[in-house]
């Protein structure tokens, strides 16, 4: 039964994809080839940057970037998660802060972390990272906060330490909570540190992509896209399966 | 005073406070004012710009812009939504691809936009409202999936037609978590226009910005920095509080 709905669900991901090639090789015949790159040549294009020794280079640049993000991001934001969820004053507090500092268009503030940090890596860095960090947060924090009461008051009764408190009641019980906010936390922290490479950068993949967008390189932009789209979908995917584990 | 009170006030003196440290930092001169301008000269820079109305034209084409991608992702992010949930088989294979969308700046696709409608306003509505859609398009999904299998089951008893069901028992029942994909929509249009804006345009705030930047104009940077992310949390309290406020309507925190 359940081999036969893998298989099914394999078919449909087939029948989507194709269906999308379709629709996207209409358009580029609607569209013209300044506008769009058609799909063959866009896979080509993504199978030589693949190949090519200049393209991993960069990419090796982002993904520094990238993951001293995500570890700034996700350590600050369990952190401050835990703190604010533990706290409830402190969380009633800053629960609106937080979704505020979340949702403002944090894109427009490039031109500050460039004044600060300069052009470099401690720029996408620190792009990244302020994505990333809210989102985190606020799962965190509420995953703390439904944690039933009478699990603390056990912990308590238990005499446990506030480290074995958080690392043997609070994580386990917040877990799925938690989980998610990682994900969307990861996701968060890969766009800010892209925009951060587009806007901030002199190296990176979000610089190759605003290079070939400067010079229209259209099979470039597309073919870059596809790529960065593919990784998103793939880390995503592991991370779900990791979170339905834990849930 | 209650206890509601005492934490708003409290939140109250943590913004100031932070705001505060922001001056005297900036004042002091361990921020130099190259870097950032205190607080203080910000709201005043603001003021001017909207004394003298240098940027009104700018502003308008900026907010007619957003509000015009927020609406297109917001009504084509229900339609598409509501369909995907008809379709459970397409939903299963889509929505990994739902959660991955927001971790790839889709706005560098502009430039092609730029092709196809021209340089402009139409190219930077489309780029908002792309990048808007998806958030719509969950929350449309989720939405749909909360509404209790008994109110289909009334509609039937009271023999609705489906369209009816649709506007007056679905749409309602399903309105707290479309509002949150309204919120997240709004939010994401802005950042798709204001990147454009920052890309290429031949006007808008986020343009202004980038021009402001470039020129080492801080005051004028700054004022509208403070304009933007003003707006914006402006719009995004309101939507917040009013979505609060179905979501206790209905019984879900």
């Amino acid at each position: 039964m359940n081999g036969a709905r893998a298989e099914s669900r394999r078919g449909d991901c087939l029948w989507l994809a194709l269906g999308l090639v379709v629709a996207w090789h209409a358009l580029f015949l609607l569209a013209g080839a300044d506008a769009l790159a058609a799909p063959a040549a866009t896979l080509r294009r993504a199978a030589q940057l693949l190949a090519s020794e200049r393209f991993w280079a960069d990419a090796t640049e982002t993904g520094k970037a990238f993951g001293l993000a995500c570890l700034l991001a996700m350590l600050g934001g369990l952190a401050l998660g835990l703190w604010l969820g533990f706290h409830r004053r402190a969380g009633e507090v800053a629960d609106p802060i937080l979704g505020s500092l979340y949702s403002i268009p944090k894109i427009t503030l490039y031109p500050v972390i460039l004044l600060i940090f300069g052009l470099g890596l401690s720029a996408k860095v620190a792009f990244g990272a302020i994505h990333g960090l809210f989102p985190v947060a606020i799962f965190t924090m509420n995953g703390i906060r439904q944690v039933p009461a009478v699990h603390l008051k056990t912990a308590r009764m238990f005499n446990l330490s506030p480290w074995a408190t958080v690392s043997t009641v609070l994580m386990p019980c917040a877990a799925a909570e938690i989980a998610a906010g990682l994900r969307i936390g990861f996701s968060t922290t890969l766009l800010g540190t892209l925009i951060g490479e587009l806007f901030a950068s002199s190296s990176g993949v979000g610089f190759i992509l605003i290079r070939a967008m400067d010079t229209h390189e259209v099979v470039d932009i597309m073919a870059l896209t596809f790529l960065l789209f593919a990784f998103a979908a793939a880390a995503n995917a592991v991370l779900h399966a990791l979170e339905r584990r834990l849930g | 005073m209650t206890r509601e009170a005492s934490t708003r006030w409290l939140r109250v003196a943590v913004i100031g406070a932070a705001v505060a440290a922001l001056e005297f930092l900036c004042r002091a001169g361990i921020v130099t004012r190259l870097t950032m301008i205190p607080p203080s000269e910000m709201a005043a820079a603001l003021y001017q710009i909207l004394a003298d109305g240098r940027f009104f034209a700018d502003m308008r084409f900026t907010a007619q812009n957003t509000a015009a991608a927020m609406a297109l992702s917001i009504v084509t992010g229900f339609g598409l939504g509501a369909l995907v949930h008809a379709l459970p088989r397409l939903r299963r294979v889509l929505e990994p691809l739902f959660s991955a969308y927001y971790a790839v700046p889709t706005f560098v696709l502009y430039p092609l936009m730029i092709v196809a409608f021209g340089i402009g306003a139409t190219s930077l509505i489309v780029v908002g409202a792309m990048f808007g859609v998806i958030a719509m398009v969950v929350n449309t999904l989720i939405g749909l999936d909360r509404v209790p299998a008994s109110f289909a089951k009334t509609a039937r008893v009271m023999r609705l037609g489906g369209l009816r069901t649709m506007l007056l028992v679905q749409l309602p029942a399903a309105l707290p978590s479309l509002l949150t994909g309204i919120k997240l929509a709004v939010a994401y249009s802005v950042i798709g226009v204001i990147a454009g804006e920052f890309i290429l345009a031949t006007a808008g705030v986020g343009k202004r910005i980038a021009f402001a930047y470039n020129d080492f104009d801080t005051r004028t940077m700054y004022a509208l920095l403070l304009l933007i992310i003003g707006t914006v949390m402006v719009l995004n309290a309101f939507l917040h509080h009013w979505e609060q406020r179905l979501h206790r309507r209905w019984g879900r925190a």
